[in-house]
């Protein structure tokens, strides 16, 4: 736009001068404005404030009995509930002295030992492990197995075997009751 | 038969309008009371929108519903957060089936819309004599005159009809109202409520608060929509002030 | 195709092999231009523009919108509550359609002024009237989504027009409904096709540049480009003088969109729709009166044709008639500036269309009902008769010799 606006008519230079500041400054305004007109365009994607209000959710303890494990919704993704047993707790804690591709202490993953609440999406490419239904492969960890690609959790949710990358995340929650937890 | 019922159809539409035309306000013309929200510059005064909410939710709302409203939107009325909490669980709904395919009812939540009166709208009717009180959500935008029709409604009852018009059993005369009985009671009698902030409860009053509310449930986004269409224009007249300059620079030896 | 050079190489390597640096140098920058084109030759590109506008806003509502009558009506409350910005680009979308009319209006009535219909521009005339028709489609089906009131009775009268057609209407009905009434098959058509549209309409609005840019441009004189002395290149001496009416009609778009969104709506559309209740007054949107005001005037049954007949089928002639106008109007000369009885008919004819939209948005009462034949029927006189008796015996004013005499005139 500049050269070609410039050559169309011989002027002086002094009105060249005037006419070049006007061109820019008219440019660099209309660009702002288009930016600035584009951005209710690409926001209007984001997240709207129905979906933002539904963004924490209250799980009932209450019923979960010790080795069993429910699985929740929370913004729109399957959280695992699982109620430790002894022995899976003591599983957890000795394997944080192994090799882990992800290192975290199970301590680290949990507020109360015996529940571990972690987002039940595997961080490999998104689908949801097998492992919270009594008769699910548990994987070699005895945690949660992926079967898209093979991926092992164990007991912590920690990535143990397979492609993912890192350790099943624990959503931010917490305990509104004893009984009682609100994640988000 | 589709002739017959387009023929109807056009016959109401025209009739109907020719009767609208008289009936939006039954002759009357509206009143126009200030708004803090008319004109170019027109915000809503938040305390009102409060005490029209006060209005409503101890009163409208044993009848109408506001089904497009969520209780979280009321922070924009000055409700605290606990208050919006409170609110929202006096009313139950049903909650999602549980594991065994039971639906039990559950407390309402911040996130859900405001609950109404009824199940249905059939339950709606039926509760009153078979005249469903209207979802008031939209009813400043859905009414010709807007919030000037709802402030003239509140305040257009008469005990007497005028002579030859008859009023049947069940109905009431409304100078605003299309074709003038309305199936609504008179409502604001002095002092229905009592405002939290002290304001004396007129009719004239209450009347004011409850059209501010609910052009305020109608147009929620009236404030934002103002103070950026005010950034807008003012951005626009620059930009078309150093266009219609580039214009005459360009064009300077051409003419 | 010969002004076109440059240096660098990957686009003089793209160029030889797909010639698009060409033709937009050829179309968008050296396009030899007429002149003395007034502000009035400002609204073909403000409706590109606002096409533009209405696509883009309509792609990202889309995002938000769900066609299923349970759901259409909630969908768009919650664009305009919850989703961000909602508010702002369905307001855009709904003031800009009523904006696209304004200016397709007088972007038409300009052509009628300068007689830019005229040989050679038939064909380019013709493309305009397609593109006009779509958008009267695409507006109605558009108005259909929202799924009010208003949006359900109107879909329910304009599809009824049809039934006026004897054996084939009803049959044509029950095909454009898919069911025996408006209902969610027709609201997932019509949804369907006001995404279809808009991109046939981008499509026509290239072919009709690509005509333009054949025939050139008429201009208020109405002759013929002569020699370069009557033109100065598109670039860029239009594209500011566009971009200038772009800002000035932004402002005045904004000024709606902003202060008076549901200026150009009906109140009833924001009452869900309910097939058991007719509203007490249905009217069609503001830019289809005219036509609406011929569809009722017609009240009479002659012969075995009924009143309904009648009024749909001059309904429909009232558009279609536009497609005749270059050989009804026998006047050699295009510009009105030249022809001074044109110009009064002109104006009438105006006057015209206006009074057939009051009558269109009004109860049919009398005097209303006569005042609206009446203008109905001066309607099809000024194509009919008017404009073909005007040009054999109208005396046209003396035309300059070319574009460039009157200005050079002037300065002397």
């Amino acid at each position: 736009m500049a050269d070609s606006a410039t050559h169309a008519q011989p002027s002086s230079t002094d009105g060249q001068t005037r006419r070049d500041f006007l061109l820019y400054a008219t440019t660099a305004v209309g660009a702002v404005g288009t930016a600035a007109a584009l951005w209710p365009f690409v926001h209007s994607m984001n997240p709207a404030a129905d979906t933002l209000a539904l963004s924490t959710t209250d799980v009932d303890l209450a019923a979960i009995q010790p080795g069993q494990a429910v699985t929740v919704v929370w913004q729109g993704k399957p959280v695992f509930v699982r109620y430790r047993t002894e022995a899976e707790i003591a599983q957890a804690a000795q394997d944080d002295s192994a090799h882990l591709r992800d290192p975290q202490k199970d301590a680290d993953r949990v507020t109360k030992p015996e529940w571990l609440v972690v987002i039940g999406v595997c961080t490999h490419l998104g689908c949801v492990p097998l492992g919270q239904k009594p008769a699910d492969p548990k994987g070699e960890f005895n945690g949660w197995f992926c079967p898209c690609h093979g991926s092992h959790y164990d007991t912590s949710g920690r990535i143990r075997k397979g492609p993912a990358p890192l350790n099943l995340p624990v959503p931010k929650y917490a305990f509104t009751t004893d009984t009682t937890i609100r994640i988000g | 038969m589709r002739k017959l019922i387009l023929s109807a159809l056009v016959a109401a539409g025209l009739t109907g309008a020719s009767g609208a035309a008289l009936a939006s306000g039954g002759g009357e013309p509206l009143m126009k009371p200030e708004f803090s929200f008319n004109g170019f510059f027109g915000q809503y005064d938040k305390a009102q929108l409060k005490r029209g909410f006060e209005l409503f939710h101890q009163v409208c709302s044993n009848c109408h519903g506001l089904r497009l409203v969520a209780y979280r939107n009321l922070e924009a009325v000055g409700l605290t957060a606990d208050e919006i909490k409170t609110i929202a669980a006096e009313r139950d709904i049903d909650d999602v089936p549980n594991d065994e395919g039971i639906v039990s009812k559950r407390a309402g939540r911040p996130s859900d819309k405001y609950i109404g009166p009824f199940p249905n709208d059939q339950a709606a009717a039926a509760a009153n004599g078979g005249a469903l009180p209207p979802d008031l959500s939209l009813m400043a935008k859905a009414r010709v005159g807007g919030p000037n029709y709802i402030y003239s409604l509140m305040l257009g009852f008469k005990d007497e009809a005028p002579e030859g018009h008859l009023v049947p059993d069940g109905k009431f005369f409304n100078v605003y109202f299309p074709g003038n009985n309305i199936s609504m009671p008179p409502q604001l009698m002095e002092d229905l409520v009592t405002y939290s902030d002290g304001t004396a409860a007129t009719p004239e009053q209450m009347a004011l608060d409850i059209s501010a509310f609910l052009n305020w449930t109608a147009e929620p986004e009236l404030d934002v929509r103002k103070s950026m269409g005010l950034k807008v224009l003012v951005f626009l007249a620059v930009f078309t002030a150093l266009l219609y300059a580039l214009k005459r620079q360009i064009w300077k030896n051409v003419h | 195709m010969s002004g076109f050079q440059t240096n660098n190489k990957v686009v003089s390597w793209l160029d030889q092999r797909l010639p698009i640096f060409s033709m937009l140098h050829h179309s968008g920058i050296e396009y030899p231009t007429p002149r003395n084109l007034n502000y009035w030759w400002n609204f073909g590109s403000l409706a590109g523009f606002i096409l533009v506008v209405m696509i883009l806003t309509g792609i990202f509502l889309v995002m938000n919108y769900s066609s299923h009558t349970s759901l259409a009506f909630d969908s768009v409350e919650r664009i305009m509550r919850d989703v961000n910005y909602g508010w702002l680009i369905r307001y855009l979308h709904m003031n800009g359609a009523s904006m696209f009319f304004i200016l397709v209006y007088i972007h038409i009535f300009r052509n009628l002024y300068y007689g830019s219909y005229k040989s050679p521009r038939e064909v380019l005339w013709w493309i305009g009237i397609i593109i006009f028709l779509s958008m009267m489609g695409t507006a109605f089906m558009g108005y259909v989504l929202p799924w009010g009131q208003m949006s359900f009775w109107g879909a329910t009268v304009i599809t009824n027009l049809f039934s006026a057609f004897p054996i084939v209407g009803d049959p044509i009905v029950t095909l454009l409904w898919g069911g025996f009434a408006v209902d969610n098959p027709t609201l997932n058509r019509f949804f369907s096709l006001h995404y279809l549209l808009p991109f046939v309409i981008l499509g026509l609005v290239v072919v009709h540049v690509w005509a333009l840019h054949t025939v050139r441009s008429n201009n208020p004189l109405g002759v013929e480009i002569k020699t370069q002395a009557d033109t100065i290149p598109f670039h860029p001496y239009y594209t500011i003088k566009d971009l200038f009416g772009i800002g000035v009609f932004l402002m005045f778009y904004c000024a709606f969109v902003f202060w008076a969104p549901n200026f150009f709506g009906e109140p009833d559309n924001y009452i869900p729709a309910n097939p058991m209740v007719t509203p007490p007054h249905i009217v069609p949107e503001w830019y289809f009166l005219p036509f609406y005001a011929i569809l009722r005037a017609f009240t009479q049954d002659i012969w075995i044709i009924s009143a309904k007949l009648q009024g749909v089928v001059a309904m429909f002639s009232a558009i279609i008639i536009l497609f005749f106008l270059p050989w009804l109007d026998t006047s050699k000369v295009r510009s009105a500036k030249f022809r001074p009885w044109y110009r009064q008919f002109f104006w009438l004819f105006l006057v015209d269309c206006v009074v057939l939209g009051y009558v269109g948005g009004k109860p049919a009462e009398e005097p209303l009902v006569t005042i609206g034949q009446i203008a109905t029927a001066y309607y099809f006189a000024h194509f009919l008769i008017i404009m073909p008796l005007l040009g054999k015996i109208e005396k046209p004013k003396a035309l300059p010799a070319s574009i460039s005499a009157p200005v050079l005139k002037e300065k002397a």
